[in-house]
């Protein structure tokens, strides 16, 4: 049976050893715990200062990042749509961040073959979230609360804490690629390079 | 002839967008629908079915589809007998999305300067505007808000004049099977064919404002069309990239005259999100 017709499994942040043992690539899972909202100003900066030697505003060991962004909350409201960006794009800070600790990240996306194998290095997982569903995701975050670097305007980090948030483990701590692994099960015919006419 | 003051400009704009990132165009709803019907992978109809809890959720709580406000694209039809009183057309257009982004609490997505000084305007202006003047008093107008996941995802090829439909089922198949995982699939294909490097991809941005099933009107394209729908299905790519038989909600192709030597081909990706809301006055 496919792991995705499973029941998912409830987990929480920060992720230890044994977590991340069940934790294998299409899983559903829910997540429940603190997890760190960044973006790539964000991102580099931590990576500098990790490279600095200094302390982080946060504690790495078994943490929980979030590429994604959200909306400002409308009154009686704590927040208000909250979802994935590409995670592609923090590719180039991500090492550092899991050599220090960070044991899983969550976003949209494919990641970069070189991240793919940086995760299985670090024995971290990468989560999908459902991209374009940040109304229902929503749901899920109970509490947001900036982190302060002091001068990244809109890019500053957030703390959250999310309740059962909906994810599923699209690459897993032994390099288990779902984007790879789902599309060659649904595939048709070969993949070949077609040639275009030149 | 016909006057229209710019502040009913505005606040058609206003609503529009307003619309548009809240509520789900009815035949993308449907698609979707559908979709969770047809597809065959576990994990994609959970994604199909978060997609449309989403939808239901946006609307029921007045809150944004997704964080990624988009761009504003503003497509206008204008009559040549019509005539403006009020502000600015452009300003109106950019105080309408101003508005909007103060009332419906939009996440401010544009920066000003794309390269030194990425400072944020704070208010979703400048927008995107394509002015078209047609003959007699139509005013028409459609607000597309267009997140960079798509734009990002998007390419422009210049094949060869000869290359015929193998070599543009061969470039909207690679840039799918390329980008498409990362750009919030399933996908609304938009294929821009001839004019120039301009116009096509021009051409494939108007195409994603056709109605999801609708097919080109000139039957050869409107074949082709299919085929591509089937090709990038083919690809295995599936709802949220996770693997699927649903990668595409639809295809949509637009052609345009091009030069002897060239045959342009862009291709927009839209994610399942497609905000676009449509007005008159």
């Amino acid at each position: 049976m496919s792991p995705c017709l499973d029941s998912p499994l409830r987990i929480s942040s920060p992720l230890t050893a044994s977590a991340l043992r069940d934790l294998t690539c299409g899983k559903r899972v829910l997540l429940s715990g603190p997890v760190l909202l960044a973006r790539e100003a964000a991102l580099r900066r931590m990576a500098q200062e990790i490279e600095r030697g200094k302390a982080l505003p946060f504690t790495p060991e078994g943490a929980v990042l979030f590429h994604g962004g959200f909306t400002p909350p409308p009154p009686g409201r704590k927040i208000g749509s909250i979802g994935p960006t590409t995670s592609l794009r923090m590719d180039p800070w991500t090492c550092p961040l899991l050599r220090a600790g960070v044991k899983g990240m969550i976003g949209k996306g494919k990641r970069s073959p070189k991240i793919v194998v940086a995760i299985r290095e670090c024995g971290a997982v990468y989560f999908g979230a459902t991209g374009g569903a940040a109304a229902f995701l929503s749901r899920s975050v109970r509490s947001v609360y900036p982190l302060l670097f002091g001068d990244l305007g809109s890019e500053e980090p957030y703390l959250l804490e999310v309740f059962e948030l909906p994810l599923v483990v699209a690459i897993d701590a032994e390099g288990n690629d779902l984007f790879e692994q789902g599309q060659k099960k649904f595939i048709k015919g070969t993949n070949q390079k077609q040639n275009n006419g030149w | 002839m016909r006057t229209i003051h710019t502040d009913r400009v505005r606040d058609l704009v206003k609503l529009l967008l307003l619309r548009a990132v809240t509520e789900l165009p009815s035949d993308v709803r449907s698609a979707l629908q559908n979709a969770l019907v047809i597809e065959k992978s576990a994990a994609g109809r959970k994604v199909l079915e978060e997609i449309l809890e989403n939808e239901r959720a946006a609307r029921a709580e007045r809150i944004p589809l997704c964080q990624d406000c988009g761009l504003a694209v503003l497509f206008l039809e204008v009559g040549e007998a019509i005539r403006f009183e009020g502000p600015d057309l452009t300003e109106s257009l950019n105080e309408g999305v101003r508005q909007a982004s103060a009332e419906g609490f939009l996440r401010t997505m544009v920066v000003f300067d794309p390269l030194y000084r990425r400072e944020n305007t704070g208010d979703n202006t400048p927008v995107i505007v394509h002015l078209e003047r047609v003959p007699g008093e139509t005013f028409r107008l459609c607000v597309f808000p267009k997140g960079m996941g798509g734009e990002a995802a998007s390419t422009f090829t210049a094949l060869p004049p000869l290359g015929g439909e193998e070599a543009v089922v061969a470039a909207v198949r690679q840039a799918v099977d390329l980008y498409g995982a990362n750009a919030c699939p399933p996908l609304i294909v938009g294929v821009g064919i001839g004019g120039n490097f301009e116009t096509a991809p021009l051409l494939a941005k108007k195409s994603l404002l056709r109605p999801v099933g609708t097919r080109n009107a000139d039957p050869r394209y409107a074949r082709l069309e299919r085929r591509l729908l089937e090709e990038v299905n083919g690809l295995g790519i599936g709802p949220a990239g996770y693997g699927g038989t649903v990668t595409a909600l639809d295809v949509h192709v637009e052609v345009g005259p091009t030069h002897a030597a060239g045959l342009p081909v862009a291709v927009n990706l839209c994610c399942h999100a497609c905000r676009r809301a449509e007005g008159t006055l």
